[in-house]
């Protein structure tokens, strides 16, 4: 057995005081049933009254928030999608394919935490905003990790391109600097403002040059005494070497331009040539990647992976992915000393960057109060073909263990149950039986839900629960007396002997469907021979009456083959015939069910009309020929 | 070029209704309302897509629905129609039908008359599952098998055909106004004419040997004998309530059950379903050479020619492109108007250039098209007493 990865939380449950009373429980498929024990904590059992209650206790609280709710939505319609992806596309199309799934998984989470912003502003109840807060707090979380997943497992930027990748990341997650410099610019005088160095230093934190030289322009014009020092600073920014994946340009010859580059900045140092400024030596000194300097911004990285990435764009912009582990130790380590440790959102990180991606999805299940997060990075990941070789001491795999987590979650809920459908059928190993066990316990409200339960079974071939699911439905319009409906749900069902019965029912209470045969009764009471013999056929050849009542018709039909003139004519009377000899086809095996007598009886009476019925076709044939003679 | 915009609401949407354009406006229509379905707390919600909603985001894109005011309906939402400006009828599940009065001034909702358990069983709630409105007549049905009539400002029921049928009756829409159709899970459609006192249908019309319930009907805007049904195999069928109990053509559209089919109200040549297999099509039937093109989509056009089943009474009085039974004549052209989805479309409604749709997956979808798209207003009627009809029609050019 392994042991436990994190001590578990408690929770308390209002009422029920544990330390007094034992505590029973129920497994449920999202919740646990709780219930208070007349057993106290000696083991004794007490003779007062207990609690009445069964409490439901619930771990995913997520999926009943009406805005994740988008999210769940949205999201499974990205999934399918994904599940589509045809095995015969070229690799290299596919990772464009993927990477593209990913960002449209990440703008849904965006959508989602935008829009939780805003009513988390918008509310006046408290306790409401600080939830939604919370969420907005774990959606960013989570979009972070999601990125950083994208660019370095999906996306697989090689050495340069990396670079680029980390610092788009850091600037996404970063954007409070854009809200800055849009105040310190707006205002009077920018340049006097008491951000303005905070907004240029973080601009050359995110490598984002054009736009601290913009910035520092502004100073540049106060100060004339110092123009020479603004220039040869703005200088340096702007001849700062950027990579081009896509360029001419190789890796070896942006390295040389860099490291050239890069010489021309620690000059500027030696020579003291910003010693009179120390905003804009600090600048310098960033350029050329000097960590006391970095750490002395901390409040403005942030983050100790702003100062990794920050460190790596002026140290080591050509880093390759295998090297990132060590310069991300170091910069939590450097970035962190004075706190206690790293938290769970940065020992994630950390194992991104080490490339460990089953200790991300790890970290992440047990972080992260919902499955929609690991179930949906993890099904991307093995699409990708990153987790192959791991196998779990339990169900199949990680994806599907993860992906049935999920959709079992969702079936609990009272909406999103059909949407859980959509998961379990990507399942290969376990995911039909989920879906048996769960499509079973969906209430059927009206028929409408009905009909789109067995929707769902019928295209997935589960004979069984359309079965079920039709009996369920027949036996509720069989007790409200609903005959016509009772009878379209077991021929849905192919239920056979379920109709059947019905129908004779139907027969019994000469209801709406037999006004046919209401219909002979009257015509042979008014002597109204021919239409009646008429009808009488074109009830079983139509096959308006069940076959079960074939006999009581074709009983019905001796008096009229009994009569002095012919009736049914030499054609009718081969159809009648045939309907006799289809009836008694398949009955050559006597059935042991019926005692002798019951068998004995059908047996004469078959042979009864056999009988009129030749001597009929004889008449008739007789008669025919002698009118068209 | 067409856009089609999608809303997520956070709720199953069961119906969606445009609220009517009055007559004397020229403005599209920018306020429909929605049912929703299978949550545990339904609603009914009103949405503006005009000027009309509290637009205090300014980046917010125009055409994105704002919700103007919803109420809570006990049960879901299984019909929902305008009775007219303000008031709107809705079918539920708890067998109830009710009448909600949309406040503009105020912007709230509030019920003005509800009747409890119109449908139900001796001892069980019994599921209302269809409406149609004729201001101020509201005609029921359920799965009960019951026909209630309505009138909206009378409290009590005015008539009830008590066991109209034996099995559940889906859908139901006028053909005259003292004349329903209703069609059922047996496949059939039933007249029923509420001037004759008798509880029996005055017709029933039927696909023979093929008892496919159906679900949904339209009645054709200007030719009230033509009608078209949509069943749970997904075919469309026209039929002909004068002539013949057999349909005038029967097309495969859907994989799985067609919840609803509408002929477009004013250019009945184009006709709209939309189907449990999560996809919504646009029917175009192009017989005459000036046909405007409308809500033409540029997604997976298929041109084809159907090949039409029509049954051997080939007198064919109409030349609307519905009915031909001969596909050489007939050229219909479908159109997907969704993106790939996979939950259910259950519902949509189509009135001038605007279409509005919604899914089990919890979004609503508008389609608006650019107005210079469409030059006439072509109502589609050729015959004779089509032609009389079309003087009554305001805004046709025939």
């Amino acid at each position: 057995m392994e042991e436990v990865d994190v001590e578990p939380t408690t929770t308390p449950i209002p009422g029920i005081d544990f330390t007094q009373k034992h505590l029973g429980f129920v497994w449920g498929p999202g919740d646990i049933l709780v219930y208070e024990t007349k057993y106290g904590a000696t083991g004794a059992a007490s003779v007062d009254q207990g609690c009445p209650f069964v409490h439901v206790v619930r771990k995913d609280e997520d999926i009943y928030s009406p805005i994740l709710r988008k999210l769940f939505n949205e999201s499974h319609h990205i999934f399918v999608g994904l599940q589509k992806i045809k095995e015969d596309v070229p690799s290299k199309n596919k990772k464009s394919q993927f990477v593209s799934i990913s960002k449209n998984y990440r703008s849904v989470i965006r959508a989602c935490m935008e829009e939780l912003q805003q009513v988390a502003v918008s509310t006046r109840d408290a306790t409401l905003a600080t939830q939604y807060g919370n969420q907005v707090s774990i959606l960013l979380a989570v979009e972070l990790i999601w990125n950083l997943c994208e660019v370095l497992f999906i996306e697989a930027a090689p050495a340069g391109a990396l670079q680029l990748h980390l610092l788009d990341w850091v600037r996404l997650h970063k954007a409070d600097v854009d809200e800055k410099a849009r105040e310190v610019l707006q205002s009077e005088s920018p340049a006097e403002h008491p951000a303005y160095w905070d907004v240029a230093i973080s601009y050359v934190l995110q490598g984002r040059t054009d736009e601290a030289r913009q910035v520092l322009v502004k100073q540049a014009s106060l100060q004339p005494a110092a123009r020479l020092m603004f220039k040869l600073l703005d200088s340096l920014l702007m001849k700062m070497p950027v990579y081009n994946p896509g360029g001419n340009q190789t890796l070896t010859e942006f390295d040389v331009k860099w490291r050239h580059w890069r010489e021309e900045c620690d000059r500027c140092l030696q020579d003291n040539s910003f010693a009179s400024n120390r905003h804009l030596e600090a600048i310098c000194k960033i350029l050329v990647g000097d960590e006391d300097t970095l750490l002395e911004y901390k409040e403005l990285l942030g983050t100790w992976y702003h100062f990794l990435v920050t460190r790596l764009l002026y140290s080591h912009p050509t880093v390759k992915p295998t090297e990132l582990h060590y310069y991300a130790q170091s910069s939590m380590d450097m970035f962190l000393e004075t706190r206690s440790g790293p938290e769970p959102l940065d020992s994630i990180l950390l194992a991104a960057f080490e490339f460990d991606i089953h200790q991300v999805i790890k970290d992440c299940s047990i972080a992260l109060n919902n499955w929609w997060f690991v179930a949906h990075l993890t099904d991307l990941l093995d699409h990708c073909k990153l987790l192959q070789s791991h196998n779990l001491h339990f169900g199949s795999n990680l994806r599907e263990f993860l992906l049935l987590e999920y959709g079992a979650g969702l079936f609990t809920h009272h909406s999103l149950w059909q949407l859980a459908v959509g998961y379990f059928d990507h399942c290969p190993e376990f995911g039909r039986v989920y879906l048996e066990l769960q499509i079973e316990r969906v209430p059927l409200d009206s028929e409408r839900k009905a009909l789109k339960v067995l929707r769902i079974c019928e295209e997935r071939q589960m004979a069984e629960q359309v079965r079920s699911i039709c009996k369920i439905m027949a036996k509720r319009a069989l007790r409200n007396d609903r005959l016509g409906s009772a009878l379209s749900w077991s021929i849905r069902a192919k239920d056979a002997a379920f109709a059947t019965l019905i129908s004779e029912r139907f027969l019994q209470d000469y209801c709406t469907p037999a006004p046919s045969y209401r219909e002979f009764h009257k015509l042979y009471g008014d002597k109204r021979f021919v239409e009646a013999a008429t009808l009488l056929l074109s009830l079983m050849t139509a096959k308006i009456a069940p076959q079960s009542f074939w006999m009581t018709l074709l009983t019905d039909a001796l008096p009229l083959l009994e009569q002095k003139q012919v009736i049914f004519s030499a054609d009718q009377t081969y159809e009648l015939m045939h309907c006799l000899e289809e009836l008694t086809a398949g009955k050559t095996i006597p059935n042991t069910d019926h005692p002798m007598q019951d068998e004995d009886v059908e047996v004469t009476k078959v042979e009864l009309l056999r009988l009129a019925l030749a001597r009929n076709l004889a008449q008739a044939i007789v008669k025919e020929g002698t009118v068209d003679g | 070029m067409d856009c089609i915009n999608a809303k997520f609401v956070s709720q199953k949407i069961s119906k969606t209704r445009w609220r009517p354009v009055s007559s004397a406006s020229l403005h599209q229509p920018d306020i429909f309302a929605t049912g929703s379905w299978d949550n545990e707390d339904n609603k009914v919600s009103i949405w503006s897509i005009g000027e009309h909603g509290v637009s205090n985001m300014d980046d917010e894109f125009e055409g994105d629905p704002q919700l103007l005011c919803e109420y809570k309906h006990n049960g879901d939402v299984l019909d929902l129609q305008f009775l007219d400006q303000e008031r709107i009828a809705t079918a539920s599940s708890t067998g109830a039908v009710t009448i909600f009065r949309h406040h503009q001034n105020s912007q709230t909702l509030s019920v003005a008359q509800l009747w409890d358990r119109a449908h139900h069983y001796p001892c069980d709630d019994a599921p209302c599952t269809g409406l149609v409105c004729n201001s101020p007549e509201i005609v029921t049905i359920g799965e009960d098998g019951r026909i209630n009539l309505f009138r909206a400002d009378h409290k009590g029921i005015l008539r009830t055909i008590e066991n109209a049928d034996s099995s559940t009756i889906h859908a139901v829409t006028f053909l005259r106004t003292t004349e329903v159709l209703t069609v059922n899970s047996f496949g059939q459609l039933k007249l029923w004419d509420f001037r004759q006192q008798s509880n029996e249908p005055s017709q029933i019309l039927s696909l023979t040997g093929n008892r496919v319930p159906l679900h949904c009907v339209d009645r054709h805007p200007n030719q009230q004998h033509i009608v078209a049904t949509g069943g749970q195999d997904g075919m469309l069928c026209l039929w002909d309530v004068r002539q013949g109990t057999m349909p005038l053509s029967m097309m495969e559209a859907h994989s799985a059950e067609m919840w609803e089919v509408h002929f477009h109200p004013s250019n009945t040549d184009h006709l709209f379903t939309c189907s449990e297999d999560g996809s919504l099509l646009h029917w175009e039937s192009s017989t005459s050479s000036s046909v405007p093109s409308f809500l033409q989509g540029g997604r997976n056009t298929s041109a084809m020619s159907r090949s039409t089943v029509a049954p051997g009474d080939g007198n064919q009085s109409l030349t609307s492109g519905w009915l031909s039974g001969d596909s050489s004549k007939g050229h219909l052209e479908t159109t997907h108007m969704l993106p790939s989805q996979t939950l259910s479309v259950n519902s949509l409604d189509v009135l001038d250039q605007c279409l509005v749709c919604g899914t089990d997956g919890e979004a609503i979808y508008i389609n608006r098209e650019s107005s210079d798209e469409i030059e006439s207003r072509d109502c589609g009627c050729t015959d004779q007493a089509g032609a009389r009809r079309c003087e009554e029609e305001p805004g046709c050019t025939n």
